[in-house]
């Protein structure tokens, strides 16, 4: 299935792109299964979105948590804490 | 509008005004206006960058804001927040709660600005002498917001 991921602020700059249209399996159903397999691509990858670095995800921009679905068409999107105002 | 994401500046009187006219039930108004300071952790700050994430930060907002008209008797809310460039003594946010009594416009106000802080799609880069890092985001914050959770159930 296709979906689209962001990756915003510090996240974006550590991985080197603001963004991509996956087509992923649909065995990747949540947000967790995402998350392991952008890690498994290692280096940036795996140092940026580990696990304990407090990263935020959003799912069709409502906040997520790990076991938040994934569907075809959803735009899914990264990002560390939020230090507005 | 309640929610406004610019790059421009805010003019808080003529805000007010707007938010006041025409309602004469109005007995209080209360605001917040956040500045961006020239040092953050003991460093100088030249300038910061701020970044959001559009289509998100509006429905965060509105969240906000409606969740706040939810909990307390007040009457209009407004959010004004800046992206873009911003330089030492220039205004970041400012949070406008009109209400007939101070009491829960002030709480409601504070309210907005303590979730704003921790939930809206917003993100700080500061340039130092010594080069430009993104803000981190303070515990104190996450504080201020969990004091607004309704107490948790000990049944559990």
């Amino acid at each position: 299935m296709k979906v689209k991921v962001l990756y915003l602020a510090s996240l974006r700059e550590q991985l080197g792109k603001p963004g991509e249209d996956l087509e992923i399996s649909p065995a990747t159903s949540t947000v967790a299964g995402l998350r392991t397999l952008l890690m498994a691509r290692g280096g940036a990858w795996q140092a940026a979105l580990a696990l304990g670095k407090g990263l935020r995800v959003a799912v069709n921009q409502e906040m997520a948590q790990p076991t938040t679905a994934v569907n075809p068409g959803d735009e899914i999107a990264f990002f560390p804490p939020v230090t507005g105002g | 509008m309640p929610v406004r994401i610019q790059t421009k500046d805010f003019d808080a009187g003529a805000e007010i005004a707007a938010l006041r006219r025409d309602n004469p039930k109005i007995g209080a108004v209360a605001s917040f206006i956040g500045v961006c300071r020239d040092a953050n952790d003991g460093t100088a700050v030249t300038k910061m960058t701020l970044e959001h994430y559009p289509g998100m930060t509006e429905k965060a907002l509105e969240k906000i804001v409606a969740e706040a008209k939810a909990r307390w008797d007040v009457m209009e809310a407004l959010v004004v927040h800046r992206v873009g460039e911003l330089k030492p003594s220039e205004q970041i946010v400012l949070v406008v709660v009109t209400g007939a009594h101070r009491g829960e416009a002030f709480a409601a106000c504070e309210f907005i600005m303590d979730y704003l802080k921790t939930r809206a799609p917003f993100w700080k880069k500061e340039e130092t002498p010594q080069g430009a890092r993104w803000v981190e985001a303070r515990a104190s914050d996450d504080e201020a917001a969990q004091r607004w959770e309704p107490p948790k159930s000990s049944a559990a």
